[in-house]
């Protein structure tokens, strides 16, 4: 593993601070990702700054109904609150279907946001990789890039975010409350994470000196109509080839709110609010649903190896919302 | 007479300046380690500890040979850097039995041949009961998915969900025992 010292913080301005006198320091919490690029020598921090004695630990209610969820809030504590499982089941639903029991013990909601891609090419340091070293360029875009993204890659990286978590706080509008050298502040969680286009080594828009103190849920859950479909290569433990998070109010068969996040297909959460727009007032039946779907999936590219995710990926979408209504949109035959 | 010295990682650690002062309480017992920032508790486990029953399977945390249960939690150790988890009370594979009496887990994974190698039972054992301590076993499906961090590649899986469901007092309905058939 690589070497590295390390420091312990109390308090939120000290872990920033004992993470700006480094020039190359990292924030570990969970660490169930940051050890192992250690160990691959894909993350190379001279300092570790240990954050697991932050008071950020807390799921509270905020003034406007919605919940705030400390950054070090561990999977498992997440997925299990009662709360949480009530209100926001999409949300605890996304995080069970993602790692293993005992990861989930460890990772954080922060971490969870920051952990990296599992590309393969990433993840092999002998390799060259431009999220890993920029500009050496990116074997994934002719090689093995079966798990690869479809959706707003660009020829410098066409690696995805591995989350199932951030997927379901795609869908539903979450927020990111963040610290740093310059104070606070909040970024929607559409604005978090970035598309790779040339700068694939930065993955979100948290700057150099800033912590994720929190997420925040707004008041609207979708705990009605709501499903997590996660296709994945077996049946427990793997990353998603294709997620979709959708959560819907109805009134009787027509569509008054749609969200519907992907995850597995690009290089962040994928939603788009103008497809989601479209099905406003739609009567919720088959055609309404593959029209979304193709909507939201143009411009989708498959490579050598995974241009199956463009149709896996609408017949997800169909079944989510398919389970989250308990209806079968199957084509019946005429 | 020079004799030709091998040296071993422990050797070619740094200096006690770089190293810091952690304590468990491993099995019931408080014990003190120098360790470096980048000991896991896998290998504080297996190499200072000389606890050798916690296995290092991947490495990765892909395989869970490494599970062991963390202030009543089960986690990955191979994940864990010991000077974060500074403090913790640790349980391994070693710390289940009371004396000769095996813990019931123990005893059902030899009830129902639940391993051929032995290499993952370990974490498989150590997992399974950290999991009925979760409280969110109902049923075969249960412990499938919720067992999906250990995996036995001798394939020994249909015997440990039939351990587990033994030990967790569950019907199994594989075996068409009495809870499955009433």
């Amino acid at each position: 593993m690589n070497r590295f010292s390390y420091t312990r913080a109390s308090a939120v301005p000290q872990a920033i601070d004992q993470h700006r006198a480094n020039g190359t320091a990292a924030f570990i919490a969970g660490g169930t990702n940051l050890v192992d690029l250690l160990r691959e020598d894909v993350a190379h921090p001279a300092v570790l700054v240990d954050i697991n004695r932050l008071p950020l630990r807390k799921i509270e209610a905020t003034d406007a109904g919605g919940l705030t969820i400390g950054a070090l809030v561990t999977n498992s504590a997440l997925a299990y609150d009662d709360t949480v499982a009530a209100r926001y089941p999409l949300l605890a639903k996304a995080i069970l279907a993602g790692a293993s029991a005992q990861i989930r013990n460890v990772a954080t909601v922060g971490g969870n946001l920051l952990q990296r891609t599992r590309c393969h090419y990433f993840y092999d340091a002998g390799t060259p990789c431009n999220k890993r070293e920029p500009g050496t360029g990116c074997p994934a875009l002719e090689g093995v890039n079966r798990i690869h993204a479809i959706l707003g890659a660009s020829e410098q990286c066409i690696a995805v975010h591995p989350s199932d978590m951030c997927v379901a706080l795609a869908a539903l509008d979450a927020k990111v409350h963040v610290a740093g050298g310059n104070g606070t502040r909040t970024l929607p969680f559409a604005d978090f994470h970035r598309l790779p286009g040339d700068t694939p080594h930065i993955d979100s828009n948290l700057r150099d000196d800033e912590l994720i103190t929190a997420i925040e849920l707004p008041k609207e859950g979708f705990a009605a109509p709501h499903a997590y479909v996660k296709v994945r290569d077996r049946a427990s433990y793997a990353f998603a080839l294709v997620s979709a998070a959708v959560g819907l109010e109805l009134e009787g068969d027509t569509i008054v709110n749609a969200r519907c996040a992907l995850g597995g297909v690009a290089h962040k959460p994928w939603r788009d609010a103008e497809a989601e727009a479209v099905l406003r007032g739609k009567r919720l039946e088959a055609a309404a649903v593959r029209d979304f779907a193709a909507m939201l999936l143009r411009g989708a590219h498959g490579r050598r190896d995974n241009a199956f995710k463009i149709e896996l990926a609408a017949r997800v979408i169909a079944r989510a919302f398919e389970l989250a209504t308990q209806r079968s949109f199957e084509e019946t035959a005429s | 007479m020079n004799t030709p010295t091998i040296e071993t990682p422990l050797d070619l650690a740094p200096s006690e300046a770089e190293r810091m002062a952690v304590t468990f309480e491993v099995n019931g017992k408080t014990r003190h380690f120098e360790v470096e920032a980048w000991t896991t508790l896998l290998d504080l486990l297996r190499e200072h500890c000389q606890l050798s029953g916690t296995k290092k399977g991947c490495d990765h945390g892909q395989c869970g040979a490494c599970t062991a249960i963390v202030d009543g939690r089960r986690i990955n150790t191979c994940l864990a850097l010991a000077v974060v988890h500074d403090g913790a009370t640790i349980t391994t594979i070693e710390g289940l039995a009371d004396g000769d009496t095996l813990h019931t887990m123990q005893q059902a994974f030899i009830d129902h041949d639940a391993f051929q190698c032995g290499y993952c039972t370990p974490g498989q054992i150590c997992s399974a009961v950290a999991m009925l301590d979760e409280g969110h076993v109902k049923c075969a499906d249960d412990v499938r998915e919720l067992m999906s961090g250990n995996l036995c590649r001798c394939g020994a899986y249909t015997n440990i969900v039939a351990a587990i469901l033994d030990a967790a007092d569950l019907p199994d309905p594989q075996h068409g025992d009495e809870g499955a058939r009433s």
